[in-house]
């Protein structure tokens, strides 16, 4: 009998005995003491405990960098301008930064672990982000791989944010997903609402959060969102706004859009939406647009479909978005106070609609865009 | 039984005539895929290097002064894979704060030497051919140069052979394939000098 149980009592003990060591060694090495964060040269300070990295040592204190991947290095969003000597670049940075940014001392906050007292710059827009414990309040299919979920915000709280802007929705481990992941989704719902987040998200074969949200989450499930991120904005010029989006690539427009509509913002703005799909299977929020156009004389909806269906009974435009883009900055829309360009997407598709863009003397400062990829 | 080959002469075999990467082949995955760089693959030998002489000498300790007088071998192998883990935890954690400019050019090596094979592999034969606490500590530490001197012949070759026209079929790991099977051939030339058991 105990011939059967030294072996496993041993190694049982020896593990116990080295997670021990490892957890001793942690306290006394790792211990960094207390330390102190400057950001953006002393508009915040904050008191934290060193040790941990940079990326996690911030959200502790409510500031959160956006970040794809939780931490692990593998999505390169988490940049911060750090301005203390942290040593040089380590490896697991450098395939996410540009010459330029590790030039000006540009870091992956996951992988800078906070030793002393660091002096950051951070984009101002980042105090203003929250984690909020949000209720699914509806889940509505849009066509047959894209949802509209609403999110309500708990009673207490708000949000803040202008039109085109994101946020991450935290997945947590479900079935053979065993690390929580974050992934980025722009925000549908109307700014002037504080009360609600609406996301778009369109079920992508094999991904995570998709997947998650097509499969599991059902109305009254609890989830965690953290935002408002991004820069994609609505410019305060003249100029024509030239939007082009394909399928999710809906929702930073259909917040735009409402949000110009409710309080007749830039009444000088002409703005013109062309929206791609491959058949009126893949189309939606046909009767929204038309409903927003009435509302608002100088928005035109421009829904082209590439490939229609015989029992589509399309009427209205075909032929793959970049080309109607093409034609209507060529033939239909008038130059008269120059063109602004707008674009949600997959890559390829931004990256063509710039090449248009461009070839029609856009200059490509003035094209807009999030690549989530 | 402790074969009786000195220490200092297992130190000498264990870097040339029976590398543990060229005669073994032991530890290959790393030995491909980190071997493109030459500065890499000097940061990750002397990883393998530092972590191989001190979990050698811990395996020796935790072998000859648990596992035997417990008359619990049939367990080694899972005692020795975790007490390799929790080396290399630890050694991380002692390196970062200790020598951040060490921790640089190995920090990120050292968890994948956690599942560097040639390290139990090492610490295996240490066990198989009895060796003494000596040269347990002069076979880890020869290995581990070994190793190192291994790696870092196969990427300065690879460099080379980068500017080099090279069969688009054969590129990446299929001419380091090759490369390699030269470089054991070479290796294998130092082989009759010393017999190590």
């Amino acid at each position: 009998m105990s011939a059967f149980l030294v072996g496993p009592l041993v190694s049982a003990g020896l593990t116990a005995l080295l997670a021990l060591v490892i957890v001793v060694t942690d306290k006394i090495v790792n211990n960094y003491g207390d330390v102190s964060i400057d950001i953006n040269s002393g508009k915040k300070k904050l008191p934290v405990k060193g040790g941990a990295p940079l990326l996690l040592t911030l959200a502790g204190q409510g500031i959160f960098v956006p970040s794809a991947c939780g931490g692990r290095g593998s999505c390169g969003a988490c940049k911060v301008k750090v301005l203390s000597d942290v040593g040089p670049h380590l490896p697991t940075e450098l395939p996410y930064l540009s010459p330029e940014e590790i030039a000006a001392n540009v870091r992956l906050s996951c992988q800078v672990k906070v030793k002393k007292n660091l002096e950051i710059e951070l984009p101002e827009s980042l105090f203003n982000v929250k984690k909020y414990k949000a209720r699914v309040a509806s889940i509505k299919k849009l066509t047959y791989d894209i949802k509209e979920v609403l999110f309500e915000l708990p009673p207490d709280e708000t949000i803040q944010f202008t039109a085109g802007q994101y946020v991450q929705l935290v997945v947590p481990p479900y079935d053979k997903i065993k690390d929580s992941v974050q992934r980025a989704y722009s925000m549908s719902s109307v700014p002037g609402d504080h009360r609600h987040i609406e996301l778009l998200i369109r079920l992508v074969p094999g991904g995570i959060a998709t997947t998650w949200v097509h499969t599991k989450l059902q109305v009254g499930n609890t989830v965690e969102l953290i935002g408002p991120f991004g820069e994609f904005h609505v410019h305060e010029t003249p100029k024509t706004m030239l939007c082009v989006a394909g399928g999710s690539g809906m929702a930073p427009f259909k917040s735009m859009l409402y949000d110009i509509a409710e309080r007749n913002l830039y009444p000088e703005k002409e703005i013109w939406y062309f929206f791609g799909a491959r058949s009126k299977k893949d189309m939606f929020y046909l009767d929204e647009m038309a409903e927003l156009q009435k509302r608002l004389p100088r928005f035109h909806f421009i829904p082209a479909l590439s490939e229609p269906q015989p029992d589509d009974e399309w009427q209205g435009e075909t032929g793959i978005i970049t080309d109607v883009l093409d034609r209507y900055i060529k033939t239909t829309i008038s130059n008269a106070k120059g063109f602004e360009g707008y674009l949600c997407g997959s890559p390829g598709m931004i990256n063509a609609c710039i090449k248009v863009m461009t070839a029609n003397g856009i200059p490509e400062s003035e094209i807009y865009f999030d690549k989530f990829a | 039984m402790a074969p009786l080959i000195n220490p200092i002469t297992l130190l000498f075999a264990s870097i040339f005539t029976s590398n543990i990467l060229l005669s073994n082949f032991l530890g290959m995955c790393s030995f491909i895929s980190i071997s493109k760089e030459w500065k890499s693959s000097v940061g990750l030998g002397l990883a393998v290097t530092f972590v191989l002489t001190i979990t050698a000498v811990i395996c020796w300790l935790v072998l000859y002064y648990i596992i035997i007088p417990l008359n619990i071998e049939y367990l080694s192998f899972i005692i020795f894979i975790i007490v390799i883990a929790a080396v290399v935890q630890i050694l991380e954690m002692l390196i970062d704060r200790l020598s951040p400019a060490l921790y640089l050019s190995l920090g990120i090596f050292l968890p994948l030497i956690t599942v560097n094979c040639a390290i139990l592999g090492a610490i295996l034969f240490m066990q198989i051919r009895h060796y003494t606490f000596l040269q347990s500590l002069a076979f880890g530490f020869g290995s581990g140069v070994g190793w190192w001197l291994a790696i870092v012949l196969l990427a300065a070759i690879r460099e080379r052979v980068e500017k080099n026209p090279v069969p688009a079929g054969l590129k990446g790991p299929g001419i380091t394939m090759i490369i390699i099977g030269f470089m054991a051939l070479a290796f294998l030339g130092f082989s009759g000098m010393i017999q190590v058991q």
